[in-house]
């Protein structure tokens, strides 16, 4: 039987030793007219060869063009050695390290991470992950909500310039706890917001979020914009790119006082695109906000011998201690996910992150100057950019340019239309360290094909 | 007695990876190419330090969390009889297959015709997993047990909404549910009314009567219990609820000791969330990541959260608000844990319909067999009338009084034996309890080989308790200080410490 080991002669050693003739026996607590029949409509068993087969058809249906969307998950070169030593059945196969013992690997690793995090975004603090940068983004609203103890408010000031889907998942999950997410909009030919449109009276707001680079690559003016919540009473929640960090100013450097709590997306840090997770969310703050942190956190300590070890700790702010008081329901974080992320990061180090952001960003300063060479392509805004950007096309609808391109084996960017009316027929477009000049080439003479015939059909 | 665990005396390579780090050690071959610095972002936006990173070669990275993973208990190496988290064997097609360059480099927001492969297996996923709980529709999307709980609360709050029924304010819990029921009700907006399990394991229905009215929104059950029973009156629980207006919620953690027998759908359930790194043995990974796809019945369909995958006869396709206004929206970036969900998806063809009854059926057969030779071997069982599910409870409050040895003091010794200790003071109304899990991948002689051991720890807290009480010995630590870990707060490891 597939993955069950027992014979008959265990089977009949067992059953007796229960006191029951047969396995059915075992369910007779269970009502009878509450059991089903059968399962028709679930396959039969495969074995593996034939899985094999199926999954090795499936995955070619897979085409895998050259790809220039980022938009949220971001392709980076993962190095060999991540996932080999990730899926060593020690890691794979464990649990959450309740039995401390038992888990030092995985606790020590954590411990690392959080290290790591914490040094990356400048910050004192750092959890052992959440689910995604999206869900991150809301645990950091409630977080936000609890910990600004000058302010009684639920409002949280969210600007557009927020990936759409994160504030979408934002609302989802803190909506039913009366917290309301304000937008906050931005000057079309900037593509970034406007300090100085801000209002000199807010109100009572409990946070601001800032993210850096914004959804369309842009920076924002961080310094200005931290300073301007600080001096209204606000928290400030950062949404960072990790890789952009090893180049630009830490969330806890920005301002006079730095952010006071930062999340996002850690899938650059070593994880696959795989249609769209797993992934993992960071979380950082200083300590004085720690204890309102959702999730799980490993601290260092001794054992009884005096000697070093490590241990999930403040498990008082979780579910399985506070039940309905807990700052969150989350159980477990991504651990598989987070190995990953600290080997990526111990593998690269500062300098081998840096090279890694300054060349995604090289290689985007390039691909804008040659798209934006091509008639009726313009790049939408004027401000400086990290490893994305949006064009806007002329004359040509979206979705046939890229259709277009897609037959010519390139998938061109994504869709802006849908979530940024206002910006017209527009492209976010990314392309990191893994792009060659010759893959840059091949989308531009694609782009600039496709705009002749599509403009030349619509004249 | 040797686990063969990491725990040489090589203290120089126990230090955290910082300690090993030199200053100007680069890995290149792991790097992109030099390019040019930026010229276009303003000062004012750059770092001034790099931050403090490891500076390790890549055979000392290699090294150094290789030899962190030996320092691990795992279910590839331990027996891992957790209960109420399923630790059954993770078969490696899962993962090969899963890990396949076609699935790995698609990208999520890539157009559907380039992922037709993947979304193939998403959109089967869908329909076993209906068919296997007897819910009417699936969505997948939920990252994790927990958020599966929120979205199905959330589609309960949804449900009253849509009906103009504001008045709903509390939700039912039993006193032995997982924290994360209560937790996710407050953070659905709900009150939380706990009522209380009877002496023999079921809930008590007095006092669901008593509580219940047309504040309550719904109630939150899992069945088998958390105590590791069968709730036997649930059609009457359902009708209770149902009566009164509520919806019911199926916590999906003991799925795996009913799988193919019974389906939460005919129990009466409105909304369910399964644990597919649970039931569907997709791996714990040292704490996630899982999935905890939702279920639901007829009338919470339109409130399900995108996106879905849905087939039109020719492609597969991505549902989404647009085709659901009524969802109550997106729970993360993308659609899921996708890999996750592949590996699941590979599990379910590699058992098949035939495969899954077998499940519960060996599952609750290696329960029931711990069972009855544990309390052969004179140890208390929380629920003696009663029959294991896949799991069952062992009290040690006897041993705790008249021994001075605790449940925990039993866990710890249970290391030394080379033994992953069972889910311990859970569920919280069983004083000193062991809730044991051997899931049904385990072998006769690895489940004697854990009953012996817990007969010699008894023999050893009878003779030697203090011994007992100050293991483990054997493992790459010894009991470790929480309440400094928690009082002396240390979580980042800072460069001018000096380790001892």
């Amino acid at each position: 039987m597939p993955f069950i080991p027992h014979t008959e002669t265990d089977v009949k050693q067992m059953l007796a030793s229960i006191g029951v003739d047969d396995i059915e026996a075992l369910f007779d607590e269970i009502p009878a007219e509450l059991r089903i029949g059968n399962l028709d409509k679930i396959p039969a068993g495969l074995n593996e060869m034939e899985m094999s087969r199926l999954m090795h058809e499936r995955a070619a249906a897979q085409p895998q063009p050259l790809c220039f969307i980022g938009a949220g998950a971001y392709e980076h070169h993962i190095p060999a050695a991540i996932w080999e030593i990730v899926t060593r059945g020690e890691f794979y196969s464990a649990y959450t390290p309740y039995q401390a013992e038992a888990s030092q690997g995985t606790l020590q690793l954590i411990y690392e991470y959080q290290t790591m995090m914490a040094h990356l975004t400048g910050m004192e603090a750092s959890n052992a992950s959440l689910y995604d940068g999206a869900s991150g983004l809301a645990e950091a609203v409630l977080m936000a909500v609890r910990a600004n103890r000058k302010s009684k408010s639920k409002r949280i000031l969210m600007p557009v310039t927020v990936n759409p889907t994160y504030r979408s998942v934002a609302q989802t999950i803190v909506e039913n706890q009366g917290i309301t997410l304000e937008l906050v909009d931005y000057p079309l030919a900037a593509g970034c917001i406007d300090v100085a449109s801000l209002p000199t009276d807010p109100g009572d707001i409990a946070a601001l979020v800032i993210p850096q680079p914004n959804f369309f690559g842009v920076l924002e003016d961080v310094n200005a914009l931290t300073d301007w919540a600080h001096a209204h009473g606000m928290l400030v929640i950062a949404v960072v790119n990790p890789t952009s960090l090893a180049l630009l100013t830490p969330p806890g450097e920005w301002g006079e006082l730095g952010a006071d709590i930062v999340c996002g997306e850690g899938q650059p840090l070593g994880v696959p695109l795989a249609g769209g997770g797993p992934y993992f969310g960071f979380m950082c703050c200083n300590l004085k906000h720690v204890r309102q942190m959702p999730g799980r956190i490993v601290g260092r300590t001794v054992d009884a011998d005096g000697k070093p070890g490590f241990t999930l700790t403040l498990q008082a702010r979780e579910q399985h201690i506070r039940r309905s008081k807990a700052t969150s329901n989350i159980c477990t974080n991504q651990g598989l996910v987070v190995a990953a992320a600290t080997i990526y990061m111990t593998l690269l180090g500062a300098h081998g992150l840096n090279k890694v952001a300054n060349a995604s960003h090289q290689n985007t300063q390039h691909l804008s100057e040659q798209l934006s060479s091509i008639d009726g392509v313009t790049v939408a805004f004027s401000s400086p950019t990290f490893h994305e950007f949006v064009i806007k096309l002329e004359g040509v609808s979206v979705g046939d340019v890229l259709n277009a391109l897609m037959a010519d084996g390139v998938l061109g960017g994504f869709d802006l239309s849908a979530d940024y009316a206002a910006l017209g027929e527009a492209i976010l477009v990314c392309a990191t360290e893994t792009k060659t000049a010759a893959d840059i080439a091949i989308y531009r003479d694609a782009l600039n094909r496709v705009m002749s015939r599509l403009k030349g059909g619509a004249a | 007695m040797s686990n063969e665990m990491n725990s040489d005396l090589n203290s120089h390579q126990d230090g955290v990876i910082f300690e090993k780090s030199r200053s100007g050690r680069i890995n290149a071959s792991q790097s992109p190419r030099e390019s040019a610095v930026s010229q276009v972002i303003p000062a004012a936006l750059l770092r001034e330090s790099p931050p403090m990173l490891p500076e390790v070669s890549e055979m000392q990275a290699v090294r150094h969390f290789t030899r962190l993973s030996q320092k691990n208990f795992s279910i590839d190496t331990h027996f891992y009889p957790l209960g109420s988290c399923t630790m059954k064997y993770n078969p490696r097609a899962c993962n090969t297959l899963a890990m396949l360059p076609g699935f790995l480099n698609y990208h999520p927001l890539a157009p559907v015709e380039t992922g037709q492969g993947f979304m193939s297996c998403m959109y089967e996923l869908q329909e076993i997993l209906k068919e296997v709980t007897g819910m009417k529709e699936v969505s997948l999307t939920p990252m994790a047990g927990a958020q599966g709980e929120f979205a199905g609360m959330a589609m309960i709050r949804a449900y009253h909404d849509a009906r103009g029924d504001s008045t709903r304010c509390e939700v039912i819990c039993p006193d032995a549910a997982h924290g994360t029921n209560p937790a996710t009700a407050v953070m659905c907006g709900y009150k939380v009314k706990e009522i209380p399990t009877k002496a023999d394991g079921d809930i008590d229905i007095e006092a669901l009567k008593e509580v219940i009215g047309p504040q309550t929104a719904g109630i939150m059950l899992t069945n088998p219990s958390t105590v590791g029973v069968f709730e036997r009156r649930i059609t009457e629980i359902a009708k209770i609820v149902h009566d009164a207006g509520g919806l019911l919620y199926y916590d999906g953690a003991n799925l795996n000791a009913i799988l193919g027998k019974v389906r939460p759908g005919d129990m009466g359930f409105d909304v369910i969330h399964m644990n597919l790194h649970k039931t569907f043995s997709t791996p714990h990974g040292g704490g996630g990541p899982g999935a905890g796809p939702v279920g639901v019945s007829d009338r919470l369909i339109p409130f399900l959260p995108v996106p879905m995958v849905g087939y039109d006869g020719a492609q597969y396709h991505w549902l989404t608000k647009k085709d659901r206004p009524q969802s109550i929206g997106q729970l993360s970036a993308f659609g899921g844990n996708a890999g996750v969900l592949m590996r699941a998806y590979i599990y379910a063809r590699l058992l098949g319909r035939e495969g899954m009854p077998r499940i519960a059926e060996y599952s609750v057969l290696n329960a029931n067999y711990m069972m009855a030779e544990l309390q052969k071997k004179g140890f208390d069982l929380a629920f003696p009338s009663r029959r294991a599910t896949h799991e069952f409870i062992v009290t040690l409050k006897r041993q705790a009084k008249t021994l001075d040895v605790s449940a925990m003091d039993f866990a710890k010794r249970l290391l030394d034996y080379g033994y992953h200790a069972p889910t311990t003071y859970f569920p919280l109304l069983v004083p000193e309890c062991f809730l044991i899990e051997p899931t049904e991948t385990e072998d006769k002689d690895t489940l004697d080989g854990f009953i012996d051991a817990m007969a010699k720890i008894q023999h050893e807290a009878e003779t030697q308790a203090d011994m007992v009480k100050a293991a483990p010995y054997t493992l790459p630590s010894r009991r470790l200080d929480d309440v400094r870990a928690a009082r002396e707060l240390d979580i980042v490891w800072q460069p001018n410490e000096q380790t001892e």
